[in-house]
């Protein structure tokens, strides 16, 4: 079946099998910054933005996303740049696998006008693991980033 | 999960037929599970395009269509102001945001999961089903039935009372299953305790319930002999917990939760 959808600002039609899940369809159509980790909706690192809301890509059916706005890291070059030097000033991650994901969650955190507290990090950002950097550095990279946004 | 096809239905009655006519067909709400199931499906109903994402609040009740994800009933303020919030604070536990957006209530209760952690809050409210064919029906008969659901859920109806609410997930880490939940409330003079993740599926502690409300008051002692017939409930034993452990776990919790909506102000 096809879906059209927006991608990135951009109309997109992908033909899709009707149990496919989004992060197989954008994977084999390039987009490989959506990361195939768990595949499980455990480790957040499928992370896409629908209609503005994170979801894991990895159980979203590729069919449910006609007519839908999805959101790579690609498509949120502003948040994944300012982050990154942020990420790198403290040494927040390492292998850089779970970034885009991260960066994706934060950049919804933003839209939704969360505050920058350490509570609100966490809860927010409880379903993306990292396994390399232990949270702290990360924690403290998004303040930072959060509060330069003020 | 193996789907041959999947069909966007129009409408409920397109949704109710196409689930009778093949015992291979399935409804599909958020889609979370699928990849834990091997089963292959003739025809998966979406139910997505019917506008059943929706919290309509009257002074009596809260009307939740049965698409309507966690993360909405989560960041619902009349969602949050029921029972002190029970309900959205079992939801907030549950994975991260993501997976929230995704998972639907109507699929958290259909599914019948032993881990869920969002039954026993409902059961510890007064909350029904309504299904397109065989109409309303309490929650608490519905988690009892056995065999194929063959309708389809549309609406879960919370009624609106005053009261308050405790909620206790007991985890091993932050993203794990429940090793046991439990939600216990305070309304009107009667109080309701759940409890879920025995591993099997949530279900009223009526025994201890009954010791609490048939009491003339609910003194430490009252409370400690409830929390013992907690235990009374049936507990199995899986690679998370011992069945003894459960049981041990219903106790304290019991007790603790009985203590706190007792001692909250309405």
């Amino acid at each position: 079946m096809k879906i059209s959808l927006t991608l990135n600002n951009r109309p997109k039609t992908f033909d899709v099998a009707p149990d496919e899940y989004l992060v197989d369809t954008l994977r084999r159509y390039g987009y490989t910054s959506v990361r195939r980790g768990c595949d499980t909706t455990s480790c957040g690192v499928c992370t896409l933005l629908v209609d503005d809301k994170p979801v894991p890509s990895c159980a979203f059916l590729s069919a449910r996303a006609d007519g839908a706005r999805l959101t790579t890291v690609e498509g949120i070059p502003e948040t994944a740049s300012k982050l990154a030097e942020h990420f790198g000033e403290r040494g927040a991650d390492q292998c850089g696998f779970c970034n885009p994901g991260i960066a994706l969650a934060v950049h919804s955190m933003e839209q939704s006008g969360m505050p920058a507290d350490d509570a609100t990090i966490d809860h927010y950002l409880v379903g993306n693991l990292c396994r390399c950097t232990g949270y702290q550095s990360q924690r403290e990279a998004i303040k930072a980033y959060l509060g330069d946004k003020k | 999960m193996k789907i041959n096809q999947l069909k966007q239905v129009e409408t409920l009655d397109e949704a109710y037929r196409l689930l009778n006519e093949d015992r291979r067909n399935v409804v599909i709400a958020g889609g979370a599970w699928l990849k834990m199931s091997s089963r292959t499906v003739e025809t998966g109903i979406d139910l997505s395009n019917l506008s059943l994402d929706y919290i309509e609040e009257t002074p009596e009740a809260l009307r939740i269509g049965s698409m309507t994800t966690l993360r909405q009933l989560e960041t619902h303020a009349g969602v949050r102001a029921l029972y002190k919030g029970m309900l959205s604070t079992s939801i907030s536990q549950i994975m991260g945001v993501g997976l929230r957006n995704l998972v639907t209530i109507g699929g958290s209760i259909i599914g019948k999961y032993g881990f869920s952690d969002v039954l026993p809050a409902l059961l510890a409210m007064e909350t029904s089903l309504v299904f397109h064919s065989q109409g309303e029906i309490p929650l608490e008969d519905f988690l009892e039935s056995k065999g194929r659901i063959n309708d389809v859920l549309v609406s879960i109806n919370i009624r609106k009372k005053k009261g308050v609410g405790y909620f206790k997930k007991v985890k091993q880490t932050a993203l794990a299953f429940a090793t046991l939940n439990i939600a216990v409330s305070r309304s009107e003079g009667l109080y309701k305790i759940a409890i879920g993740s025995r591993p099997s599926v949530a279900t009223l502690a009526r025994e201890a319930m009954e010791e609490v409300n048939l009491a003339e008051s609910v003194d430490d002692e009252t409370i400690a002999r409830a929390a013992e017939h907690a235990t009374s409930l049936k507990f199995s034993s899986n690679p998370s917990a011992s069945e003894d452990y459960r049981a041990i776990l219903a106790r304290v919790y019991t007790g603790r939760g009985l203590k706190e909506v007792r001692d909250c102000e309405d």
